[in-house]
């Protein structure tokens, strides 16, 4: 099996890895300022910061997904990419999006909607990009030999994150009805369908390095993503419950947003079953390490940490503070930022034809990355924590209280310098990899 | 034990289901008759201020609802902590607004655009936030 078409994966990839590392020196700019320095306000004030950390997030997520697609679709299906010409002028689309909606925030051109800080008029032009991209997938799953269910799961996930892009783009005169609309594209998006995607990647993942049968391995994926959606789209509740909306999304909110773990549970449960029943060692070590931690540290990040304040008894207190941002950091990182990692990490040598997945060099990376993430999570727990009893139950002043936890700060920026230095490893190895070959793709590919 | 075709029905069965259901509460808590926000006083100079709200992404650093930044205060209840005389001072301010330390954006909006955010925040402070209100603070220190 091989498919020249894949190649483009490469570049979408290349593209996310870039728009990574941007998002990382915001992240400092952030931490920074959260800490009392905030030297750049006049050029780069906080709000500027936020709003491309954000975006720089879910466009290099994004990038990553729709490289795995053109990475795992035309495998999955048997079949070329339709056109690869179509997918090269997606990616510069996708990336001159991205670009004009970054510099644009910094001269106060922006939606101030969180997540959604791109302007309207830039938000047509997502949609047509996704839509080509979508065109590229479905005809290469039409044309294709065979539809596995996990292109099938992928795509749907990927199809899903596209409709669900324009509730965000209702015009609203009502904060509450904005805001209630604005869940529907963020919430359902990471605890709904990017989970879907999420599950397809992983399931390939798990195919192609334990060998276990994929009729086994697709069953499961079925039951996990079935456990996603059953909790997690009457979870959106748990945004509702202090917005200004019926006292009904307490109950509901409550009640299926605590049972969001089981999904995220499931994953990881199914992620390591798989790897111990897998008989076929595949030499890839650095792309399962990726793979099984992206299943486990979802789990702590998302399933966890996300229980931690969703009930509403706690929620009272921990909504609106960095309690949030604990859970926020740790549940993209896991499920989202390694999963992309992961299939970067088993696409890699196979598209260039060196196998770097030995050294020491990728491990590194690995462990020092969900280290420092693991030091942040707790540095923006013990802030946010500290920020609730005195904010919440002492009655404080909001910035008497900042004054005082901003030492933890500090203790976040060592962990992301920490953290920042597992990436640029991870980048060090994608780089020695070189570009792809043809020739590779035939020789690797088995 | 669990066949394939059963998983899929389990996926496909609970999801349709979870969606309708969702769908159907959607269209119950945005009834008119369920309505928390005083929508009938939501005026053209509250419209105006949420504009502003949205323009200048005041979310990027407050908080309003509960939900934004985490760098600036909760907006929710801002009149009853500071009054309407302190908030107009701060965004009409030419240079930036410094609690603390902690630098806010220069604004430096005209009185009209002034008066306009402090109706959007008038008539935030009506909503019906399901107890919210209370714990946020200080706001609630003489209320409970």
């Amino acid at each position: 099996m091989k498919y020249k078409s894949q190649k483009v994966a490469y570049w979408f990839f290349a593209l996310s890895m870039l728009l990574f590392v941007l998002q990382l020196v915001y992240g400092f700019i952030m931490g920074f300022a959260h800490a009392g320095f905030d030297g750049l306000h006049e050029i780069i004030p906080f709000h500027t910061a936020k709003a491309v950390h954000l975006n720089l997030l879910v466009v290099w997520l994004l990038s990553g997904f729709m490289g795995a697609a053109y990475y795992i679709i035309p495998e999955e299906a048997q079949h070329e990419l339709v056109s690869v010409k179509l997918a090269y002028v997606q990616l510069i689309s996708l990336a001159l999006v991205g670009v004009a909606a970054i510099i644009g925030f910094h001269f106060n051109i922006w939606e101030g909607r969180k997540f959604l800080e791109i302007p309207r008029g830039l938000d047509y032009l997502v949609v047509v990009n996704v839509l080509l991209f979508l065109g590229i997938i479905l005809g290469t799953l039409y044309k294709g030999k065979r539809r596995t269910t996990t292109a099938l799961v992928l795509t749907m996930g990927l199809f899903f994150a596209a409709l669900l892009y324009l509730p965000g783009m209702l015009p609203f005169d009502s904060q509450v009805m904005d805001s209630f609309f604005r869940w529907w594209v963020v919430h359902l998006w990471v605890e709904g369908v990017w989970e879907l995607i999420m599950g397809g990647i992983l399931s390939f993942l798990l195919i192609k390095l334990t060998g276990v049968d994929r009729e086994v391995i697709e069953k499961w994926l079925y039951v996990i993503v079935g456990l996603t959606f059953l909790s997690g789209i009457l979870g959106t509740g748990h945004h509702y419950y202090y917005i200004g909306v019926n006292k009904i999304w307490l109950i509901v909110g409550g009640i299926f947003s605590a049972l969001e773990p089981l999904a995220f549970l499931a994953m990881a449960l199914f992620a390591v079953n798989m790897y111990r029943k897998g008989e076929k060692k595949h030499p890839n070590k650095i792309a399962l390490f990726w793979t099984l931690g992206s299943a486990i540290v979802a789990f702590v990040g998302a399933g966890l940490l996300g229980f931690a304040h969703t009930l509403p008894q706690t929620n009272l207190y921990t909504h609106g503070t960095l309690v949030t941002a604990m859970h926020g950091h740790l549940a993209f990182w896991g499920a989202y930022a390694m999963i992309v990692l992961a299939i970067i990490s088993y696409a890699l040598p196979n598209l260039t034809g060196r196998k770097l997945y030995d050294g020491a060099r990728g491990r590194a990376a690995f462990w020092m990355s969900n280290i420092g993430m693991v030091g942040m999570t707790v540095a923006f727990g013990v802030a946010g924590v500290a920020q609730v009893y005195l904010e919440r139950i002492m009655k404080m002043e909001f910035m008497e209280v900042q004054k005082m936890i901003e030492i933890h700060f500090m203790v976040l920026i060592i962990c992301a310098i920490l953290f920042t230095t597992g990436i640029i490893l991870y980048i060090i190895d994608f780089v020695k990899y070189g570009q792809p070959t043809d020739e590779a793709l035939e020789i690797n590919n088995q | 034990m669990l066949s394939k075709k059963q998983a899929r029905a389990f996926f496909l069965g609970g999801t349709v289901v979870t969606f309708l259901v969702f769908i159907g509460l959607t269209v119950y808590s945005l009834s008119e008759a369920q309505d928390q926000t005083n929508y009938e006083n939501l005026t053209e100079q509250v419209v105006r201020g949420k504009n502003l709200w949205d323009k200048n992404n005041c979310m990027g650093c407050h908080t309003l609802l509960g939900e934004g930044g985490y760098y600036a205060p909760e907006l929710t209840k801002v009149i009853d902590r500071r009054g309407k005389g302190y908030i107009k001072a701060v965004l009409m301010s030419p240079v930036p607004w410094a609690p603390n330390g902690r630098k806010m954006v220069a604004y430096g909006f005209t009185p009209e655009e002034a008066e306009d955010l402090i109706s959007f925040f008038d008539w935030i402070d009506d909503i019906d936030l399901n107890g919210f209100e209370t714990v946020i603070s200080p706001l609630a220190k003489d209320k409970n």
